[in-house]
């Protein structure tokens, strides 16, 4: 080979491996779903389970043929838990790895920030995680669903049932952000809706972990419930500092939310006889029987029982494949027409449906409550089933209250 | 012919970069990260101006990013002002008032009692943007901002609504920030701020003002800063609350210390390297934050003149200040 | 909004002395190696981090809070030593700014380790049974091991205290903090004085770190918004002044916990806001010596 085609050759070759994007011929390409999540941060633990999701709800859909004959891939980037490398990212996979659709976000300003991405782009977005902002105006839109529950959701089911069931006078200690404000404001409504008092409400600065400035204004109060929107890291540090000071046999506790890996890490001491909401526990599976294929499939591939947030993932994967196949088109606004149309599903728990006007996912939900040490069983049945929300759209704001015609 | 190619570069640095940047979008796999070095490139060099070239180490100087990115996106969501331009230029109207105000403020001090009251201010303004959820969103972020297409006389209206578009009208904006810099630091201002910076009591005794030239370096760099918040308000169509925050102005100091304090093409050559490292480190490992540390550590031991500083060490015969 | 009683404000001033009593360990860390040193060591708040998590390894290990509490610092101290020795000792002579970015990069380093050895969830450190329970104080019923953190703090204070005035190394710290050259020009090896400030700075933070742990948890980023704070109470106290140190972390703690009782959302920016105002009135905080570090 003399020199000029030696190097016309180098050339070519230098730029596929470049840019291997060219290599790809047009038919049978992969379906590219991305994915950002925070995988580095505070909040990591739940992004690796929302990751197994994911990844979980990929095998099985290549196991049974892909989407419409093509290989499904998902693409996970961490997002960093910040909006602007959320929105970055998503960039990426859109412009770089030129993903059809994207799933993701855990933290509620992270999903708006990527949720402005996909709008410029005209990419369907399933946000997995709590906010309620994602399904109203500004923020929502024709090719942006909600798959997760929301704040609105969570605290009006959690807060009627403990009114009715543990105590109506209150005291509600929240984390100084938008999902503490917005439990917050809906705990107080649903409470007084049911003739309860709120005796003080307690803002504090998300991520501080310092709570005992504040614990003996309540305990003189004596409230019945203590309510602690407290996410993270704080929620263990709140729990911790209200059992030092006496307070768990003063009055009962309850969260507008429960997380399987967070009552792990604080141990059934600190969380013992705790109320939360969740949207999935593993335990489940004994009553139900879609609870019970799922936690099969996840636990055979990862040796361990899911999680709750991995489950929006998984669910959300299923969706974007089911209504790839009802449209037979990958194109966004096909696949969300498809969506809309036909509403109803079940992947992992039972029946949910999408509400048309919103891309707003209902479904159940379960009130647990945390058992006591020496009544756990193993590492992860952490928790008893108290009862069953079933899915209701009263217990969420109307279209209309969200300034959707 | 190195030699005479950095002796090019140096006489004409304006001309460098555009004729640099004007081609690079194609020198990377996807435009939108070009976009990105550009905007965090000219926050660095707002940065650079203060600390590199004055000598004045602040760590707020999200401060004035965030001013500029959220006085452009309440401009353009919330007042409803109908043209692009006149967002930017609000926003850094508004990031040029605080760094005037922060300024006076913070300069009656020097050393880390100055550092720290550039922080406290940068985080009462985080403070402040985080409760006025109305005007900024609060830690939601400002959303809504409007894609609007911009004037450009002799063509008319153009939409941005491509991501090369983008790049190219940020690249215009960057670009004659960048020649503004070069005249301040070519001017007889720019030779007094740098003697200040060299030794503040000789130029003292020269007779110059130094509290008035460092208040107005720190003007400048607060413009530069909040025209890089701007962009990236309409590049990102969000204002996120962390535009305020201390690890915002953090991400300053990292890029202008990998590319080279009190170098011209320092910031730009550091933003890159921080991108490129941020992006392709959280591919291969969660860890990444660590090999970044790690890489930042090696950088202030071995390489405390920054890849492109040292680039121009070794390549010049003698040194060239303000290059 | 805050109905006040007597009891109530007691509560709360005792609270507020609990956490002034970490940000006072902290910042005495800091102002001992600044004032010797100059260098401003951004990795403090990781150190405080790494000493929770020691404490939980050894807690493990030993079974025994006591040896954890006493250990888990010295850990803490040697890696500090080895820190200033290989990190932070080749800085000398160069820009000033140097050391405060080499440990800005430390603490990154430090943070994504603790969570590689230690896992991304968070940990649970134990009081011992003997320091469970609260106590009742008469106004109000008050954590046991809350009053054990002051009573430490209080202890290692004056056991600091009888260090620099007592002895004649504490002696060369007092000196090289007020007059570096004059120290060196008197033939005193400096190195080691270093070495030992470095030590003594940083296995403060390793047993602020312990003793925060059952309070709030041990995690990564615990270090993160802590070691801010406590450069504030540097700051506020004057760079190099123990005595300002120990006054402006308790007067920052009382702060925080008050706003937090009567305007909870102020609580976070209250601290800046007395930097701010102490530092407009008195330029080199409450103690400072001007001159130092301009």
């Amino acid at each position: 080979m003399d020199r000029r085609a030696f190097l016309a050759t180098a050339a070519v070759g230098t730029a596929t491996l470049a840019f291997p994007h060219v290599l790809r011929g047009q038919t049978k390409d992969p379906i590219r779903i991305g994915f950002p999540s925070p995988l580095t941060g505070p909040f990591a633990v739940l992004a690796e389970d929302q990751k197994k999701g994911a990844e979980l709800a990929v095998d099985e859909l290549n196991a049974r043929g892909g989407i419409l004959g093509r290989k499904v891939e998902v693409l996970v980037r961490d997002d960093q838990l910040k909006p602007a490398i959320g929105a970055q990212r998503t960039k990426e996979l859109i412009e770089n790895e030129k993903c059809q659709f994207i799933v993701g976000g855990l933290a509620a300003h992270v999903q708006m920030a990527i949720n402005e991405q996909t709008k410029k782009s005209n990419v369907l977005f399933i946000s997995v995680s709590q906010s309620d902002e994602i399904s109203a105006r500004p923020d929502g839109g024709p090719l942006t669903f909600h798959e997760a529950l929301n704040p609105t959701i969570t605290c009006r089911a959690v807060g009627s049932w403990v009114a009715q069931n543990l105590g109506k006078k209150w005291w509600i200690v929240y984390a100084d952000y938008a999902w503490g404000k917005q439990c917050n404001m809906v705990l107080s409504e649903t409470l007084k809706k049911n003739g309860g008092t709120v005796l003080g409400a307690t803002p504090y600065p998300l991520g501080s972990a310092e709570f005992s400035a504040h614990l003996p204004r309540i305990q003189a109060a004596k409230p019945e419930v203590l309510m602690s929107v407290t996410p993270g890291a704080d929620n263990i540090a709140f729990l911790k500092q209200a059992i030092s000071f006496g307070m768990k046999k003063d009055m009962k506790i309850a969260q507008p939310l429960h997380w399987l890996a967070n009552a792990k890490q604080a141990g059934a001491d600190v969380m013992s006889d705790v109320y939360g909401g969740i949207n999935f526990y593993w335990e489940l599976q004994d009553t139900n029987p879609s609870a019970k294929r799922y936690v099969e499939s996840f636990q055979k591939k990862y040796g361990t029982p899911p999680q709750d947030y991995g489950c929006y993932s998984y669910s959300a994967i299923m969706e974007i494949a089911r209504g790839a196949e009802l449209a037979k088109s990958t194109d966004s606004e096909a696949v969300a027409k498809a969506l809309r149309a036909n509403r109803e599903y079940d992947h992992y728990k039972g029946k949910q449906w999408w509400r048309a006007c919103d891309n707003k996912a209902f479904q159940d939900m379960w009130i647990l409550k945390a058992r006591e040490a020496g009544k756990t069983r193993g590492d992860w049945g952490l928790f008893d089933v108290v009862t069953r929300i079933p899915g209701n759209e009263e217990l969420e704001r109307t279209c209309a209250e969200k300034g959707i015609a | 012919m190195i030699a005479r190619a950095r002796m090019w570069v140096e006489r004409h640095p304006v001309l460098s970069f555009f004729i640099f940047f004007a081609v690079f979008p194609f020198l990377v796999p996807y435009p939108a990260v070009a976009t990105q070095v550009l905007t965090f490139g000219l926050f660095a060099l707002g940065f650079n101006l203060l600390y590199g070239f004055t000598g004045l180490l602040s760590f707020g100087h999200a401060a004035y990013y965030g001013l500029g990115a959220y006085g452009t996106g309440i401009a353009l969501a919330k007042l409803r002002v109908g043209s692009l331009w006149v967002g930017l230029a609000i926003g850094v109207v508004a990031a040029v008032v605080g760094g005037a105000i922060i300024g006076f403020l913070c300069l009656r001090r020097r050393g880390i009692y100055f550092a720290m009251l550039t922080l406290a201010f940068a985080q009462l303004l985080y403070f402040i943007g985080f409760h006025l959820a109305d005007w900024t969103g609060g830690d939601d972020g400002l959303r809504g901002i409007p894609a609007l297409p911009i004037w450009v006389p002799g063509i008319g209206s153009v939409r941005l609504n491509t991501s090369l578009a983008f790049y190219y009208f940020a690249f215009v904006l960057v670009g004659l920030a960048v020649a503004v810099l070069r005249r301040i630091l070519d001017s007889p201002f720019g030779a007094v701020l740098q003697a200040i910076r060299e030794n503040a009591e000789r130029a003292a005794a020269c007779g110059y003002n130094v509290r008035r030239v460092r208040w107005l370096a720190f003007v400048f760099s607060a413009a530069f800063t909040g025209l890089a918040g701007g962009l990236d308000a309409l590049r990102l169509s969000v204002v996120p609350i962390e535009s305020l925050y201390w690890t915002t102005s953090g991400q300053a100091v990292i890029m202008t210390l990998l590319g080279g304090a009190g170098t011209f093409f320092g910031p730009f050559v550091g933003a890159g390297i921080f991108l490129v490292l941020e992006e392709r480190l959280s591919l291969i490992t969660e860890s990444w934050p660590l090999v970044m540390g790690a890489v930042f550590m090696v950088f202030v031991l071995f390489l405390p003149k920054g890849v492109w500083g040292t680039l121009l060490a070794r390549l010049s015969a003698r040194p060239t200040p303000g290059e | 909004m805050a109905d006040l009683t007597l009891a109530a404000l007691a509560a709360q001033l005792f609270t507020g002395l609990v956490l002034g009593m970490i940000l006072v360990l902290l910042a005495v860390g800091l102002s001992l190696i600044f004032g010797l040193m100059t260098v401003v060591n951004f990795a403090h708040g990781s150190l405080y981090m790494l000493g929770a998590y020691l404490g939980f390894f050894l807690l493990g290990l030993t079974k025994n809070f006591w040896i954890s509490l006493v250990l888990a610092p010295l850990l803490v101290g040697l890696f500090g030593l080895l820190i200033e020795r290989v990190l932070v000792r080749p800085l000398y002579g160069r820009s000033i700014d140097d050391p405060l970015l080499l440990t800005f990069g430390l603490s990154l380093v430090l943070v994504e380790a603790a969570r590689l050895i230690w896992g991304k969830i968070g940990l649970t450190l134990d009081p011992p049974p003997a320091l469970a329970g609260a106590v009742n104080l008469g106004f109000s019923a008050f954590p046991l091991y809350r009053l054990f953190v002051i009573a430490v703090t209080l202890a290692v204070l004056v056991a600091l205290w009888l260090f620099l005035e007592k002895t004649d190394v504490g002696l060369i710290i007092r000196a090289g903090s007020r007059d570096r050259l004059m120290v060196r020009a008197l033939g005193v090896d400096l190195g080691r004085i270093w070495l030992i400030v470095f030590g003594i700075g940083t296995a403060l933070a390793g047993l602020a770190g312990i003793l925060a742990g059952p309070m709030r948890g041990v995690y990564a980023e615990m270090g993160v918004t802590i070691v801010i704070e406590s450069f504030v109470v540097v700051v506020v106290g004057g760079m190099g002044s123990l005595l300002g140190a120990i006054v402006a972390g308790i007067l920052i703690g009382e702060v925080v916990s008050l706003t937090t009782y009567f305007a909870p959302k102020l609580a976070e920016i209250m601290v800046f806001v007395v930097m701010a105002l102490v530092l407009l009135v008195r330029p080199s905080g409450l103690f400072g010596e001007t001159g130092l570090m301009e």
